[in-house]
């Protein structure tokens, strides 16, 4: 599938073209710049996601939007595929549920989640998205890797444990706040976030303690320092009307 | 050659654990030991956490009591933070122990011990227990699950949930209580202390029944412990510890329980894992002391609510000084039910306790906290030590059960020596009361809740060099 250099194309002089294809044999319609998962969701068909977030850039990261595209023998990610003419999509075939859950059970058993004691238990999209696929049970080995917490923040914490590496921060510290504070280190499943030169996060220089981070992060991994389990209830509304008011148009992060 | 009698796990208590008998040649007993079994490492595994989520790791301690983890936690965690909680968080601190103790009390009377007491120590193991008491004394057994299920529905109409709520949280509550369930709880009232009062009568009216169990179930002098309210009065949630000896006079009064260390040294066996507080004046293993209910009732100068005052002083009449025997501590837990039913009322009629502020914030200032409460099985201590950041890096839990250790070991000797003595023929009602003078102090060996009903038992005889001579399995 071709990704379209969508911040290249001069919308007056190019008027998107609109084309048609299927999804679950639906007929849909689209914006030849829209992904598969932004028309499905228009068309109130859903497909779980854990890295997208509306209001910033899309990383295909985690996978779990994956999608079977009839004559394609790969699964492709829809947040960052986009449609073509009579293309026929399906979103929820058993091939797909199955390497969904998959997914999230090698996200479980990457890191130490555990729910009862966190500050996000009842409110964090990974516990969700497990209730909504159905994961009861995870068939892989936990690796119980050792991860600090990192509490050097005067006003939040990050605890690596809970992270899974959907850089929701990354992009929103760099597209929205602009300070870029957060990055990621390492390879596979080696890696793990960062503030600044991989330092504390509170002798971070960069960091202007915005807490935009905090917000989007889908689990408990950033969290507001005293809160206690279940209390972390994160706002991401701000996001959409943040981008618009700073001015900051997709394009001008995504050349 | 002399044999090793076991009995493992323990039926009917909370946690699993296992009971050894040395026997001499002639069949005497020469020794007995109560060994906990299971290791959970909490204070270790939660170096690194930030303090804040103690409460609530703690809590996952037990399934049972549960609130007073998260009470001495939350506790331990006022004492880091340096704050007073406001006064209404207190109350509902106060109240959510009430409904903690009227259903943990009511599980170890009802579900784990009535089948002793009503069936009789030599009833046949497969009736005795839950299912047994409903079926020969249905009336009991409804009023033992009728009153678990208030204390359990007061714990989740102040803090939203039966179990593991995380409602107790550093610096107060993490929610303010409603009217409607206010409301409620107070519409509770009449049925629970209805059940109780029968519940007081009924065993009182058979406690001759067990004349060689109160003989025998750990009935020997030691020390008590227990928590006192400013007027020495029964206080479980906020109060100073008192220690008295075997005659009753006070040994130290007013103890701050972050002075604790002070008073108590903490021995450690290789048989067990359970470790073995003591009173450090006195030294290992002559500062024997027993805490729980029938050890808080010796302390104090009285419950301080007039039902239960009287309940008391019937109580402490059984003997001159204190109450000896840990048999009593099921009569005990009857009057604190009552007791707490009574604070409970008391309680709810505080005005303050609907308002909104229910929580001090603050980052931490101090690196050092300890919280102490009455858990429904004895004092309960977490003491605490933080980084800079707020992070732990030490950790110390006297957990109830561990306060009564030195005594269950003792009494588990005694009952031994009473019930099994030169014969080859052991009784099962023999060994039944072995496990139950365990079950007098009621212990939580760890969290579980299901030891409802019979669990499997299984008796090996040994020769001293562990040779195996015979087996008998049961369940």
């Amino acid at each position: 599938m071709s990704h379209h250099p969508k911040g290249k194309l001069r919308t007056d002089l190019n008027p998107s073209r609109l084309l048609t294809f299927k999804i679950d044999d639906r007929d849909v319609s689209a914006r030849e710049d829209e992904s598969i998962l932004e028309v499905a969701r228009q068309n109130g068909i859903a497909i779980p996601t854990l890295c997208h977030l509306d209001g910033l850039s899309e990383r295909g990261a985690c996978r779990l939007c994956i999608v079977e595209v009839r004559g394609v023998a790969k699964l492709l990610p829809s947040c960052v595929t986009f449609p073509r003419q009579d293309m026929e999509v399906i979103t929820n075939s058993e091939r797909v549920v199955n390497y969904r859950k998959k997914i999230l059970e090698l996200l479980f058993t990457e890191r130490n989640h555990v729910c009862s004691v966190c500050v996000s238990n009842g409110h964090c999209e990974l516990q969700n998205l497990s209730v909504e696929l159905g994961v009861t049970h995870v068939r892989y080995n936990y690796l119980y890797p050792e991860h600090a917490v990192d509490a050097s923040h005067s006003r939040f914490s990050v605890d690596h444990n809970r992270c899974v590496l959907c850089l929701r921060c990354v992009r929103v510290c760099d597209e929205i706040e602009g300070a870029h504070t957060w990055d990621i280190m390492g390879r596979g499943i080696t890696s793990k976030v960062i503030t600044d030169l991989n330092q504390p996060w509170g002798t971070a220089e960069t960091c202007t303690g915005c807490g935009k981070c905090v917000q989007v992060c889908p689990t408990g991994a950033l969290s507001e320092k005293g809160k206690s389990v279940a209390e972390m209830i994160k706002r991401r509304q701000f996001l959409p009307y943040l981008q618009m008011m700073r001015g900051r148009q997709e394009e001008s992060w995504q050349k | 050659m002399g044999k090793t009698l076991t009995i493992e796990p323990i039926s009917r208590i909370e946690g699993h654990g296992m009971i050894t008998v040395t026997l001499e040649d002639d069949g005497s007993v020469s020794d007995a030991k109560f060994h906990v079994t299971q290791f959970r490492g909490f204070e270790k595994l939660c170096e690194g956490r930030p303090y804040y989520e103690m409460p609530s790791i703690t809590e996952r301690i037990c399934g049972i009591c549960p609130i007073s983890h998260s009470l001495a936690s939350g506790k331990a965690c006022d004492a880091i933070l340096g704050v007073h909680p406001p006064e209404t968080a207190i109350l509902l601190r106060r109240l959510l122990n009430c409904g903690e103790y009227i259903q943990s009390h009511a599980l170890s009377f009802f579900y784990l011990s009535s089948p002793d007491l009503l069936l009789g120590m030599d009833a046949e193991p497969a009736k005795r227990n839950i299912v047994g008491i409903i079926e020969a004394h249905p009336e009991i057994a409804r009023d033992g699950i009728r009153l678990r299920k208030i204390g359990q529905q007061i714990i989740e109409f102040i803090s939203g949930k039966r179990i593991h709520p995380a409602w107790v949280v550093p610096g107060g509550v993490n929610a303010p209580l409603s009217a409607e369930h206010r409301d409620a709880m107070l519409q509770m009232i009449p049925e629970a202390l209805a059940i109780i009062t029968r519940t007081l009568t009924m065993f009182k009216k058979s406690l001759e029944n067990y004349r060689e169990e109160i003989a025998t179930f750990a009935n020997f002098p030691t020390l008590f412990m227990g928590m006192v309210d400013a007027d020495g009065n029964l206080e479980h949630v906020y109060g100073k510890l008192r220690i008295i000896d075997a005659k009753g006079h006070i040994v130290v009064d007013n103890i701050d329980p972050a002075d604790y260390q002070n008073y108590l040294g903490e021995a450690a066996e290789n048989w067990t894992y359970l470790k073995a507080p003591y009173y450090k004046p006195l030294g290992y293993p002559e500062g024997i002391y027993r805490v729980g209910p029938a050890a808080r009732l010796n302390v104090c100068n009285g419950c301080g609510t007039p039902l239960a005052d009287q309940e008391w002083a019937e109580f402490r009449s059984l003997e001159r000084g204190p109450v000896m025997s840990s048999f009593f501590n099921h009569y005990a837990r009857l009057i604190e039910i009552l007791f707490s039913i009574e604070t409970m009322e008391k309680i709810l009629a505080d005005p303050a306790l609907l308002s909104l502020r229910v929580r001090a914030i603050a980052q931490p200032n101090f690196l050092e906290g300890t919280g102490c409460v009455e858990a429904p099985r004895g004092t309960l201590i977490h003491h605490y030590r933080v980084d800079e950041n707020g992070l732990m890096t030490w950790a110390n839990l006297i957990v109830a059960t561990g306060n009564n250790n030195l005594a269950m070991n003792r009494g588990v000797l005694q009952v031994a020596k009473r019930f099994i003595s030169g014969s080859e023929e052991i009784s099962e009602g023999a060994l039944n009361r072995l496990e139950a003078v365990i079950r007098a102090f009621d212990p939580c060996l760890s969290c579980s809740t299901h030891a409802l009903g019979q669990m499997p038992l299984l008796i090996e005889f040994r020769q001293v060099d562990g040779k195996l001579i015979r087996t008998l399995q049961r369940g």
